[in-house]
Order: C-alpha cells, then sequence, then structure tokens
C-alpha cells in the first residue's frame, strides 16, 4: 500500500459575510483512501492540535446523494470524469501532489462556510414545479400505463441527476441549464409528468432566473464535468419544451 | 441570440458571393454590378434594414447576456480553474463575447472604409455599356494595398471564424433543434462553414495585394 504525501492548499472561509483565502495543510493517505477520507484524515489531524476542522459537505459517499460539492484542481467532484468527489479515490494523485481545493463559485450559491455552499437555490427551482400531481392510495398496475423502452431509457438519463450543482460551478456563467433541463426532461418524458409539462417549464425557468443562475452559452462544460453524465440534449429538449409551452400558453 | 445570429450567418454567404466578383479579372465590372444590384433593388433594401437591425440586437443582446453571466458567476473568481468541454469548439464557446466584440470594431472600420463610402462619400464612377455605376472596386483595391490593412481584415477573418464555429451549431441547440441523427451533420456543416466562409473573405485581400 503506496503513503501519499500530499501538499492541500484549501479555501477556508468563516462564513458568506467574511472574506475567505487559502490554506496550505501537509497530509499523509494511502491510494485506497477516497477524497473525502483524507480530508477526514487532515480533520483529524486539525483536531488533535487544536484547530479548526474543514467544513465540508458529504452524506451517502457512495455517489447518489450529491453532496460532496467543492471544487478540486479547477474541475467541481475533482479530475475524474463521471466521478463524485467521494468515489474519488487518492490512487489518482501522485506522491508530493499540491491539491487546490476550493467551494463551487456562483452568486447563486453563497459560501456558508470553507468549503460548504448554500444550494437551497435548487430546493426552490424544485418547488417550482419539479414533481407530479398524483394521487395517493393504492399503487396502480405496473403495466397500466405502457411507456415506450427508449423513452423510459431518456427519461432515466435525466433521472440520474443528482442535483450536486457541478454543472453551475463547471460553467462559465454559473448557468443551471444542465440540472434543470434535466428535471424537465425526466418528468416531461414520461406520462405521469406529461400533463403539467407546460406549466412546470415554465416555473421551473423563471424561478431559475430568479435565483440569478446564469445563461446557457453551449460551451457544454456542464456535461464534461457532470458526475452522472447528463448529456445536454436535455437542455435542447428543455428549449424546445419552453418555447412550445410559451406560445401555447394562455396564461 | 440565435435567430440574429442565424440570420447574420445567412447574410455572410451571400457577401461572401458577391465579394468573391473581386477576383474576377474583368476591373471590376461584375462586382460593380453587383454591388449596383445590391443596393438598388427594393427587397435587398428592405432585407439590409433588417440586417442593420439585426447585428445592432446581436452585439445588444450578447453584451446584455455576457453581463448578466458575470454577475451570476458572483464575485470571489477561482482559483485554479480548467475549462473541459465535451464539444469541440471550447475556446471559441468560451470566449464569444470577447471574439463578438473584435468583429464588432473590425465591422464599424469596415462599414466605414466601404459602405459609407459607397453611400455618402465621392465614390469614382465606372460606365458599363452606356450606363454609370458606382467604381466600388477602386476603392477596395485601393484599401488593399495597404498591408496593415490586410492584416487587419485576415487577422479579422480568423475571428469571424473563430466565432462561427461555435456560433453555427450553438443557435441549432439554443433553438431546441438537436436530434441524434442530424446533430452530428449539423456540427459538421457549421465547422465546414466557419473554415470556407473565413477562408474565403481573407484570400480576396491577399490575392488583390499580391496581384496590385
Amino acid at each position: 500500500m503506496s503513503q501519499l504525501n500530499l501538499s492541500l492548499k484549501i479555501w477556508r472561509q468563516k462564513n458568506a459575510n467574511e472574506k475567505g483565502s487559502f490554506e496550505t495543510h501537509q497530509v499523509e493517505a494511502n491510494e485506497h483512501m477516497s477524497f473525502l477520507e483524507m480530508l477526514d484524515v487532515l480533520n483529524e489531524k486539525l483536531i488533535s492540535e487544536k484547530k479548526e476542522p474543514v467544513a465540508f459537505e458529504h452524506d451517502c459517499r457512495e455517489g447518489i446523494c450529491g453532496a460532496c460539492s467543492m471544487v478540486i484542481n479547477g474541475h467541481p467532484h475533482g479530475p475524474q470524469q463521471k466521478t463524485t468527489t467521494c468515489q474519488l479515490h487518492m490512487r489518482h494523485f501522485k506522491n508530493g501532489d499540491t491539491i487546490h481545493i476550493e467551494p463551487y463559485r456562483a452568486g447563486a450559491f453563497p459560501v456558508i462556510r470553507d468549503l460548504v455552499v448554500d444550494r437551497a437555490a435548487f430546493d426552490r427551482i424544485i418547488q417550482a414545479g419539479g414533481f407530479v400531481s398524483v394521487n395517493t392510495g393504492q399503487p396502480q398496475d405496473a403495466n397500466a400505463l405502457p411507456v415506450e423502452k427508449d423513452q423510459a431509457s431518456r427519461a432515466f438519463d435525466g433521472a440520474e441527476c443528482i442535483g450536486c450543482g457541478a454543472c453551475v460551478a463547471a460553467c462559465p456563467n454559473a448557468s443551471a441549464m444542465l440540472f434543470v433541463s434535466a428535471k424537465v426532461s425526466h418528468l416531461a418524458l414520461l406520462p405521469q409528468g406529461k400533463v403539467e409539462a407546460a406549466r412546470r417549464v415554465q416555473s421551473m425557468v423563471k424561478q431559475m432566473d430568479l435565483e440569478g443562475f446564469g445563461n446557457c452559452s453551449n460551451v457544454t462544460a456542464c456535461e464534461a464535468e457532470c458526475p452522472k453524465g447528463i448529456s445536454v440534449e436535455n437542455i435542447a429538449r428543455m428549449n424546445r419544451e419552453y418555447f412550445a409551452a410559451v406560445l401555447k400558453s394562455e396564461e | 441570440m440565435s435567430l440574429t445570429g442565424l440570420f447574420l450567418i445567412l447574410f455572410l454567404a451571400v457577401h461572401l458571393e458577391g465579394n468573391l466578383k473581386l477576383l474576377y479579372n474583368d476591373g471590376g465590372q461584375a462586382f460593380n454590378e453587383h454591388a449596383h444590384w445590391m443596393t438598388t433593388f427594393t427587397p435587398i433594401k428592405a432585407i439590409s434594414y433588417l440586417l442593420y437591425l439585426s447585428i445592432l440586437v446581436h452585439a445588444f443582446q450578447g453584451w446584455a447576456i455576457w453581463r448578466q453571466n458575470r454577475i451570476a458567476r458572483g464575485s470571489e473568481r477561482y482559483a485554479v480553474k480548467v475549462t473541459r468541454t465535451t464539444n469541440t469548439s471550447g475556446f471559441a464557446a468560451s470566449n464569444m463575447g470577447w471574439l463578438g466584440t473584435v468583429i464588432f470594431i473590425f465591422l464599424v472600420l469596415h462599414l466605414y472604409q466601404f459602405w459609407l463610402q459607397m453611400k455618402m462619400g465621392n465614390t469614382p464612377m465606372a460606365v458599363y455599356e452606356g450606363e454609370e455605376y458606382k467604381d466600388l472596386y477602386t476603392i477596395v483595391a485601393a484599401a488593399y494595398t495597404n498591408l496593415g490593412y490586410v492584416i487587419f481584415y485576415v487577422i479579422s477573418m480568423v475571428v469571424v471564424g473563430f466565432h462561427l464555429y461555435h456560433g453555427f451549431q450553438s443557435a441549432f441547440q439554443t433553438l431546441g433543434l438537436n436530434h441524434r441523427k442530424y446533430t452530428p451533420f449539423i456540427q459538421w456543416v457549421g465547422k465546414a462553414y466557419a473554415i470556407v466562409v473565413s477562408a474565403g473573405f481573407a484570400i480576396i485581400p491577399i490575392y488583390m495585394y499580391l496581384m496590385q
């Protein structure tokens, strides 16, 4: 098991109002650790030295919750493609490396502390329309609503989005189009979601603009950095849905 | 942005078709006749006003979006940022605003030098088959004896090429015209168009400079 001696340049910031700066720390990790485990080692060390540990977000640590938001060496969720920070392993780094760790930088994602940003803007976009209205009660028969295989697969491609915000962090315009379009596509492609599709796309886009996210200029950095590999095809689909909804809408 | 962009893309093809007449070895007759027709035929005059409007709307919208996006990015910048993209026009895609600014500056000079001369300046006249035509060819030929202007023109065309390289396919994507079968074709056409148009325009001053 090979040991790694790493130099970390980590962003430290007390709260949203105070100015932050980089702090350099040395940490010893081994190649089997995940990136978050390496940060755990650093925090253990800081605590034993009676220093303030680095605040970072984490939850499931299995790549499906989208909590572990940070920018590692200029890439949201690190340089490994289609990988969340928690699934990024230290074997992808070399002994003696210097690693830059920063929080997501976007106006709509203010820093709460160190590497933790407030991604509640995404929750408010979901509240604006990222749901289907269905009656509660007995689940209906599985085959009552036939869905064609291709259609189901595309909806699932959108549903893979874990709402981590890497698209916003990667986008030079801090645009949330990939996130919103993944949600819009996922629901609009299925019969249960189609009913409310026109209203949904309009209110979600409206909320997205209210939150102060930027505009899409088709740079595709979002697709390249998305830990789930969500395609920009979804953005085109959302644009289609949006134009059609605005034209047809009587509201 | 996408609609005005596509209209300007169409315009470039028409403009190039006319400009290539500068290369005919006829003392500029074909070009001058073409310029005369373009400035006097009523439907084309009508479209030309749409064109001026499109250029202004495209530039203004581009500036407004650039500004919104800067604010959206927030006050703190990344210390280390790598822009990895999945399309192949990454450089152009991230710098459309700057490329557009260069094109705008070029356009102001370009319009001042040729368009304004044609419209208001004292244009020399040429006579073909008993009819008088404004001799725009002579003005253009005179401009291209200046090496500095030829270089400026060629560099501007490279910038236009990059702007088109991203802009062509980006316009389709923004309009929602993305399709697994046709998008690769649209992207290919966009790249070919960017190269052909910018090279086509750039050849003219180089050729005329060398042939003087």
